[in-house]
C-alpha cells in the first residue's frame, strides 16, 4: 500500500518537473527509481531504458508502465502511468478551455500569432538535433536518401506517413542493421 | 441513417471515438524517439487526415502544450481527445496512444536482451529517424511561413532570431521564451494599432 503511494509521488514529482517532454524526465525519473526508492539497480534501469527505446510510442509512460509493474503488479502499472500523464493533461484542458471562451479577442488573437514563430524555431531545433543523431549512425548519404524518399511520398504524393515509416522498417532491417 | 448520409458516409471512421482510438493508436505505435519526434505525426492525424482543427489552432494547442511540464504526447492525445468528445474522448485517446507499448514493455522485458542488442531492430529503428526529421522539418517550415504571413517578413524573421537566440544560444528553458512570447503577443494587436495611428497622423501633418 505505501509502495502505491510512493509510486504516485515519484512519477508525479519526475513528471511535474520535466520540461520538454518525456525524454527530458529521464533523468528525473532515474533519480526516483534508483538511489531514492532503490526499485531497480542502476544498470536494471539501463537495460530498461534500451528497451524502451527500442519499442515506438512516448518513453515517460514505458517507463512508468514497467516500473509500476515491478514495484506493485497492474494496480502499480495504472498509478504510476496515470501519475505521469494525467496531471499534465488536465492542466492543458483547463488552460485551452480558458483560452477559448476568448478566442476572439485581439488579445488571444495576438498570442496566437506570437507562439508561430517561436513553434518553428523548436520544431527546428528538434530537426537539427535528430539530424546530427542520425547521420552519426547511418552517415550522410543514407540520411539525405529515406529523407528525398520520404519527403516525396508524404510531401507530393501525400501518402500517410504511416506506410512511409512501415517501409522505412523494412528497408532499415534490411539494409541498415548494426550493433 | 440520416446522419451518416450528411457525413458522407466513410463508414465506422466518422464516429469521432473510433477516430479518436485510429489515429492515438497509429501514432503511438509508429513514433521513435520519444514524445516530442511524434508531434508531426500526432499533427498529420489531427489537421490532414481527420481535419478536428485548423493548423493555427494546433500550433497554439502544441505551445501551451510545450509550456506545460510533463510528457508532450500524451498531452496532445488527452487535449484532441477531450475537444472531440470530453472526458471520455480524452481517456481513449490517451489510452490508444500508450497502452500497446505499456503492455509490450511489460510483457517484453524476458526478451530485452534480443532487443537491444538485434542489429536488425536498431537499422529498423535508425532507418525510421530521417522519415521523422522530414515531418519535423516541413512542420518548422510550415510554422514559419504562418508567422511571416501573419507578422509580415520585417517582423516574422526579427521573431524568429529571437527565438532561436533565446532557445539556442542562450540556452533560456522553452517554457520561460513561450511565456514571454505569449506575454508579449497579448499586447501586440494593441501596440501595433497605436504605431499605424501614430504613422498616420505622422503623413496628414
Amino acid at each position: 500500500m505505501i509502495e502505491w503511494w510512493h509510486l504516485l509521488v515519484s512519477f508525479f514529482l519526475a513528471n511535474v518537473f520535466g520540461y520538454g517532454g518525456g525524454p527530458s524526465s529521464i533523468p528525473l525519473m532515474y533519480q526516483e527509481v534508483v538511489p531514492n526508492h532503490a526499485w531497480m539497480t542502476s544498470s536494471g534501469f539501463s537495460n530498461m531504458l534500451a528497451l524502451g527505446n527500442a519499442l515506438p510510442g512516448p518513453i515517460a509512460t514505458k517507463i512508468a508502465a514497467y516500473v509500476g509493474y515491478q514495484v506493485g503488479g497492474w494496480p502499480g502499472v495504472l498509478i504510476a502511468v496515470a501519475a505521469t500523464v494525467v496531471p499534465s493533461i488536465i492542466a492543458l484542458i483547463f488552460l485551452l478551455n480558458m483560452l477559448q471562451k476568448y478566442k476572439q479577442s485581439p488579445v488571444i488573437k495576438g498570442m496566437t500569432l506570437l507562439v508561430q514563430p517561436v513553434i518553428a524555431i523548436m520544431m527546428l531545433l528538434v530537426t537539427w538535433s535528430s539530424f546530427v543523431e542520425s547521420t552519426k549512425t547511418i552517415g550522410y548519404l543514407q540520411f539525405f536518401g529515406i529523407a528525398a524518399v520520404a519527403f516525396y511520398f508524404i510531401q507530393k504524393r501525400k501518402i500517410h506517413p504511416a506506410f512511409v515509416i512501415v517501409a522505412a522498417f523494412v528497408y532499415g532491417g534490411i539494409f541498415l542493421q548494426h550493433s | 441513417m440520416k446522419l451518416s448520409k450528411q457525413l458522407g458516409g466513410r463508414g465506422a471512421l466518422t464516429n469521432s471515438y473510433i477516430q479518436i482510438a485510429t489515429a492515438m493508436f497509429r501514432t503511438g505505435i509508429l513514433g521513435y524517439g520519444g514524445g516530442p519526434s511524434i508531434v508531426p505525426l500526432i499533427r498529420y492525424e489531427a489537421v490532414t487526415r481527420f481535419k478536428w482543427m485548423e493548423d493555427e489552432e494546433f500550433g497554439e494547442v502544441l505551445a501551451i502544450a510545450n509550456a506545460l511540464p510533463g510528457p508532450i504526447a500524451t498531452k496532445l492525445a488527452g487535449y484532441l481527445g477531450y475537444r472531440l468528445k470530453g472526458v471520455g474522448g480524452a481517456i481513449i485517446g490517451v489510452l490508444a496512444h500508450i497502452a500497446p507499448t505499456c503492455a509490450a514493455m511489460v510483457g517484453l522485458y524476458s526478451f530485452i536482451h534480443f532487443f537491444s542488442t538485434s542489429t536488425i531492430i536498431k537499422g529498423m529503428i535508425a532507418a525510421v529517424v530521417p522519415v521523422v526529421a522530414v515531418m519535423l522539418a516541413v512542420m518548422a517550415y510550415e510554422f514559419g511561413e504562418k508567422a511571416v504571413k501573419g507578422l509580415g517578413w520585417y517582423a516574422g524573421i526579427g521573431f524568429f532570431v529571437i527565438s532561436f537566440l533565446l532557445l539556442q544560444t542562450l540556452s533560456v528553458h522553452p517554457a520561460i521564451v513561450i511565456f514571454l512570447f505569449l506575454f508579449y503577443g497579448a499586447f501586440h494587436n494593441k501596440l501595433q494599432s497605436l504605431w499605424k495611428k501614430k504613422q498616420q497622423k505622422g503623413e496628414t501633418i
